[in-house]
């Protein structure tokens, strides 16, 4: 805190750290960028457009847990939501642009989420999660009955099509390319609200409810708003992911999606920015690892030890880990 | 014949039993959840891989040990149960002091565990556990064939609700857990072995689990993800129901159970996600749950 007794320079001192530390966050992101304009050549670009995928998904679960504090359990509604509106628009009417298809299911996927966050918002803490598990739960079952979802079979073939009618996407890099960018601005969308005086209300109401709503903060109408938006978000990744994989299928709608969401956000560390991207980045690359090995029957029990040893003794995860590590060590 | 509604009467009656059996099995586990939810905050998100535990232990212990179904019904709830204390002693304790949604997903990745290993063994497809002799076979009532074992799971699910509200309600172990419920520091300043008193509650919650478990398991086909499924609908019951009260837990199970019954009656196509929405529009007139306490 700063008082009448100190000199007058001590602000612009303020200023100038955050400055620097400013000027130091953007240069990571710079390497960040950097590393993902090279990173198709070095590695199988389809596995990479899986990880940004999931990526951006597990960033948009956690604006909602590590910011405004609420655990949902059924983020896997947005996902498929996404992804079978894209599929069924790009696979029926092939004029059809990409992107367009895109756009159309993530709206659906906001749409939905005005609706379970409507209803979800009304009860608090482990009743939310059971709520939004439920409502999951029967969007789930309407895609099962569904005509358009093609029920157990799912969605196959969807074309990639033209971005803006007239760049392939069939070429893996170009689409690689598309992905990134996609990825890029939700990164850009998430990390902007967090550090918008709305993120900080929401932060607010995270850690005091009652207090932030004897401020005057209309607490509801702000998780309602970051519901969407991470309502939103998950739909652009499950969309985006259609459109890289040409299929939509029960398994995104399924409530181990939403298990699993959550599971890479806790291993890569809870409300910090950078944690998702990795924690999707370590269960893809498990998952994948796993499938070809002896042990391929055994994903969901080591994911599950995986979830107790992150809860027992690793709840900062890796990212908020290596952060403590460096306030302990270069501060 | 008679009709109800456009339906026989026979029809509308066998699908309203098999309504109240569903009913009664989501009053068990809604119960077992209120319990545990009780004392421990926590809402157990491997209540369906206990029940599928207790009723895999009930087809493994007669295929390999020969216990029949009535030792099973006595046996079964104290292993899974013990299995549970051991649970709470050394995974739930550890981060009892820390936000109860870590409890939740604590839990969550026990049930992966459990569900995941029992699929690698016993593969997804169902086996079959063999009606008691004694209760094979129906009564016919008249106006409608009752088969005897469903009969007896509605007495025996209903009784275990009954004994499970005496024991709460009305015995001092049970004044304890209230209290504990209340304000467990203050008990616990009082002398009373709080930590104990979580524990068992938490093997007893558990316990019933596998009860119904053993009860399900000759009447639906016993396999590893019986118990995620239907954990899922019973979440909904609790939402509807609130967790506040034990009678309030047990008339929302069988109301909710009939309602689902008379649905497949009258529209097929919504039976599996009728409950759901009676959830949304108790959210949307009573967001309590109808016998909710919270403010």
């Amino acid at each position: 805190m700063m008082t009448e007794s100190q000199p007058m320079a001590a602000p612009s001192a303020v200023m100038e750290r955050q400055k620097r530390a400013k000027f130091r966050r953007n240069m990571f992101y710079l390497a960040l960028i950097v590393v993902g304009l090279v990173a198709p050549f070095l590695a199988y670009p389809v596995f990479l457009m899986k990880v940004l995928c999931f990526a951006l998904f597990a960033c948009a679960f956690n604006l909602l847990l590590g910011y405004a504090g609420l655990l949902s359990f059924g983020h896997a509604a947005f996902l498929a939501t996404g992804g079978y509106v894209t599929g069924y628009l790009l696979a029926s009417y092939p004029g059809l642009t990409p992107e367009l298809g895109i756009i159309a299911g993530t709206v659906m996927a906001t749409l939905l989420g005005v609706l379970f966050g409507v209803l979800s918002i009304r009860r608090q803490g482990i009743y939310f999660a059971m709520v939004t598990l439920a409502i999951a739960q029967l969007v789930y079952f309407m895609f099962v009955q569904a005509p358009f979802t093609g029920g157990e079979d799912g969605l196959h073939g969807v074309p990639r099509g033209e971005l803006f009618g007239f760049i392939s996407l069939s070429s893996n890099l170009a689409m690689y390319y598309f992905v990134f960018a996609i990825f890029i601005f939700g990164f850009a969308l998430i990390q902007r609200t967090v550090h918008s005086p709305f993120g900080q209300v929401l932060k607010a109401i995270r850690e005091n409810e009652p207090r932030a709503v004897s401020l005057g903060y209309n607490a509801d109408a702000y998780k309602l708003v970051a519901f969407v938006i991470s309502a939103g978000l998950a739909g652009l990744a499950g969309s985006t992911k259609t459109v890289v994989f040409q299929l939509a299928s029960l398994t995104d709608a399924h409530w181990h999606m939403s298990g699993e969401v959550i599971l890479m956000t806790l291993l890569g560390g809870v409300g910090t920015l950078l944690g998702p991207l990795m924690g999707a980045g370590i269960v893809v690359s498990l998952q994948h690892i796993l499938a070809q090995s002896p042990l391929g029957n055994w994903v969901s029990v080591i994911l599950g030890i995986i979830f107790v040893f992150c809860v027992l003794s690793f709840r900062s995860g890796i990212v908020g880990e290596l952060d403590k590590m460096y306030r302990k060590n270069f501060k | 014949m008679t009709m109800i509604f456009g339906v026989p009467l026979a029809v509308f009656m066998g699908q309203l039993t098999l309504g109240l059996v569903n009913g009664a099995f989501y009053a068990l586990l809604s119960l077992g959840l209120a319990v545990i939810f009780g004392l421990l905050k926590i809402v157990n998100f491997a209540h369906g891989a206990q029940y599928m535990l207790g009723a895999f232990a009930a087809l493994l212990g007669f295929r390999y040990l020969g216990i029949n179904y009535w030792l099973a019904l006595l046996l079964v709830p104290l292993v899974v149960g013990a299995f549970g204390v051991l649970l709470e002693r050394f995974l739930l304790r550890r981060i009892a002091h820390l936000d109860h949604l870590y409890g939740l997903l604590l839990t969550f990745g026990l049930a992966l565990i459990f569900e995941g290993t029992l699929v690698n063994f016993f593969g997804v497809s169902g086996a079959r556990y063999a009606t008691p002799e004694i209760l094979q076979g129906g009564l016919n009532l008249g106006f409608m064939f009752l088969p005897t074992y469903r009969a007896w799971v509605l007495v025996a699910a209903l009784a275990m609700c009954l004994f499970t509200w005496f024991m709460i309600e009305r015995t001092r172990l049970g004044a304890y857990l209230r209290a504990g419920t209340e304000n467990s520091q203050l008990m616990q300043a009082f002398g009373v072995n709080v930590p104990l008193l979580i524990t068992l509650t938490y093997g007893f919650g558990v316990a019933l689990a596998a009860f119904a478990g053993v009860l399900a398991a000759p009447l639906y086909p016993v396999s590893p993800t019986m118990g995620s499924s239907l954990l899922i609908v019973v979440f909904a019951v609790v939402v509807i129901g609130g967790m506040g009260s034990i009678l309030g837990a047990i008339i929302t199970g069988l109301a909710m159970g009939i309602i689902e019954g008379l649905t497949k009656v009258y529209y097929p196509e919504a039976s599996n996600t009728v409950i759901f929405f009676v959830m949304i529009v108790v959210l949307m007139l009573r967001p309590v749950g109808l016998f909710g306490k919270e403010a």
